[in-house]
């Protein structure tokens, strides 16, 4: 064990530079978010994560944001264990209908004020699943949306960018 | 007493079917093929139902000793069949999503409650006959005896994990009982592939688990490949087998930092999770995706590897032997952490083998079953590697077996590379119809794949998880231990909630 931890004094951190944030993304958000808001929550965003439906594959790259590659929480973005401890809502998954009661009162446990970013091409639209009598199709059918992250799955780095840009129109 | 073969001799055979047999079985045989699994001389594969031109339920089985496979049907013109479940408990759950999806009723079924039915659909019976829904309560099961109380917890969880619900009754800080209650993330797959072309039918099976989507991806294309009865070329059977090793990998790493993090030791997390994102970028650039999705298609692989794949390859295998063993021996040295692993979730030798345990859960608990190596499938027959097994059966040895069949991974991507067959990596499929059962050995177990193909399109296609043998066996790895270490067994597990709900 000590011989890994000197390394990681003497080697430099695996962190990368930070993408350049999503432009659509910051134009989707400065609609969304008002000053006085933007004011109070300054550059730090508590995120919790609900499945509402997705294969695990959105799941798996939104945990690699937690890696020292793109160590989220530099930002002052980190991920919370409760909807009532959150800023903003980071939603997966097509919605099946087993899930929309859950995605309703998790976003209503939420206080305001609050972001709901929806991650991957199912939460767009369904995906894959839309059409079927199980699944409602994209989270803006259950709560409001305040911005999209396409990809099946996006990549850790176009999470980053998303997140990003959310973070950007929070501050300004 | 009939042997699984007799049974299939006395049945109707059904030509169509490929590789393995196919027969259609009176309730008598059906009867005699449970007695089978209950008497432990054969495993159960899956079990599930069908509709349209009439209803049938099937059953797939695995010798104990022989490793024959079978499928055997039974026709349910009034809409019930024997239960499974009655003589054989894992079939108990797939005969309730049976029932739940299909109105096919299982007689003498002891839990008949729903499944996967959770009361939010606009209809009964999705895939059988329809009707409308009545409402329905769901009794969780009693627990007698003084100063219980229950911890219902989900479907929403604190981390960022997938959604189920799981009800808790504890002594104190003892688990008394655990029961889960699954299905929120069910997407109604079965019904999507019904009629889908085969491409879109690739596209939704590598969508089932995504962790695994590498592993249903090759399982759904050998199915089809056993239909329409193709053989593919050399060098399409390797590549499918080096990104599964690569997903396996990546899900080991990522297993034994989580589960360290459980125990709340960081500093194995923080590393394997470097070693996982070596594996994911490594993907990225040899097959153009990070998971390596819809990579694997009917007929063979979308994406050849370049001689700079080969490179990052041979590059990503000396980075992991330089990190790894230094962190299997933090691990193994740690006293603080094996106070939490050793000892923890122990799942009994017995019942793991009466569930047909598959992946690390099996073999830590004595299971050998490997896919990849019985019934077995190109290209591993022509590779050299062992599948670890312990018998511990605790939370330990579960990391212990992901630690192995790292090692096992790196051997085998190693071998493949240097062997790697030139060629096409996939052939045109031209149309046709035919019926195929597959089995692909994800990093979880073994995923079975059931497939009719009509002209060109999917009739029917059925897609059983591993976790399906192991949701239930962590209800029983739980019972006595303490509820702050349940995250821990829980993880140790790793079962997918979205391969079992479907």
């Amino acid at each position: 064990m000590r011989r890994t931890l000197f390394e990681s004094l003497t080697h430099g951190p695996l962190t990368e530079t930070a993408p350049r944030p999503l432009d659509s993304g910051i134009a989707e958000l400065a609609a969304a978010v008002d000053r006085s808001a933007r004011r109070r929550l300054g550059r730090s965003l508590a995120i919790r994560q609900v499945d509402a439906g997705s294969c695990n594959g959105c799941e798996l790259e939104i945990h690699a944001l937690n890696n020292a590659f793109y160590d989220l929480e530099r930002f002052g973005l980190r991920f919370v264990a409760s909807p009532r401890h959150a800023d903003v809502l980071l939603v997966t998954g097509p919605v099946t209908k087993n899930m929309r009661e859950a995605l309703e009162r998790t976003y209503r446990a939420t206080p305001d004020p609050k972001w709901v970013v929806a991650v991957g091409d199912c939460a767009g639209d369904g995906g894959v699943f839309s059409g079927s009598y199980a699944v409602v199709g994209g989270v803006s059918q259950v709560v409001p949306v305040d911005l999209h992250i396409g990809g099946c799955p996006p990549s850790p780095n176009q999470l980053l960018q998303g997140l990003l840009a959310l973070l950007e129109a929070s501050a300004k | 007493m009939p042997s699984l073969q007799s049974i299939v001799a006395q049945g109707r055979a059904i030509a169509a079917h490929r590789p393995w047999p196919r027969a259609a079985v009176t309730p008598e045989l059906w009867a005699a093929a449970t007695d089978e699994l209950a008497d432990g001389r054969a495993t159960l594969l899956g079990l599930w139902g069908e509709s349209g031109a009439g209803h049938a339920v099937h059953m797939a089985l695995i010798g104990e000793d022989s490793r024959d496979i079978a499928v055997l049907s039974l026709a349910c013109p009034g809409l019930e069949f024997p239960s499974v479940g009655r003589r054989h408990a894992p079939a108990i759950r797939l005969e309730r999503a049976l029932h739940s999806l299909y109105g096919l009723r299982p007689i003498g079924i002891p839990d008949s409650r729903p499944w996967l039915d959770l009361g939010f659909w606009d209809m009964r019976f999705p895939l059988g006959a329809r009707s409308t829904p009545v409402p329905q309560t769901y009794a969780f099961l009693p627990v007698e005896g003084e100063n219980l109380h229950q911890i219902p917890v989900g479907p929403v969880h604190a981390g960022i994990i997938e959604p189920g619900h799981f009800r808790f009754t504890a002594a104190g800080e003892t688990v008394a009982r655990l029961e889960e209650r699954l299905g929120y993330v069910h997407k109604g797959i079965e019904s999507l592939m019904a009629g889908a072309a085969l491409e879109r039918g690739a596209r939704l099976a590598a969508r089932t688990s995504g962790d695994s989507t590498v592993a249903y991806g090759i399982a759904f294309a050998r199915a089809v490949e056993a239909a329409l009865d193709i053989e593919l070329p050399p060098r399409a059977h390797y590549l499918r087998a080096l990104m599964a090793e690569l997903e396996r990998l990546a899900n080991h790493f990522g297993d034994i930092g989580a589960i360290c993090n459980d125990a709340s030791f960081v500093l194995m997390h923080a590393h394997c999770a470097i070693l996982r994102e070596l594996v994911l970028r490594a993907a990225q650039t040899c097959f153009g995706h990070r998971l390596i999705m819809d990579r694997v298609i009917p007929g063979g692989v979308t994406t050849d590897l370049r001689s700079e794949g080969v490179r990052t390859l041979k590059d990503l295998l000396q980075q992991v032997r330089d990190r790894f063993p230094r962190l299997i021996e933090l691990y193994d040295n740690t006293a603080s952490l094996q106070d939490r692993t050793a000892a923890t979730g122990i799942l009994d030798g017995a019942i793991a083998r009466r569930f047909g345990a598959a992946g690390f859960v099996g073999r830590a608990s004595g299971r050998d079953f490997d896919a990849r190596k019985a019934p077995g499938y190109s290209p591993y027959s022509e590779l050299d590697f062992t599948v670890p097994v312990l018998t511990a059966g605790d939370v330990n040895a579960r990391v212990w077996i992901r630690i192995r069949e790292v090692e096992q991974s790196l051997a085998l991507i190693e071998q493949m590379l240097e062997r790697l067959p030139q060629g096409p990596i996939a052939i045109e499929l031209a149309g046709g119809s035919g019926e195929g059962l597959a089995l692909a050995e994800s990093f979880r177990g073994d995923v079975l794949v059931s497939l009719r193909v009509e002209a060109g399109h999917i009739a029917r296609c059925h897609l059983r998880d591993p976790s399906w043998f192991q949701w239930p066996l962590l209800e029983v790895a739980i019972e006595g231990n303490i509820v702050a270490d349940f995250p821990l067994c829980n993880k140790s597990f790793n079962c997918s909630y979205s391969g079992h709900d479907l």
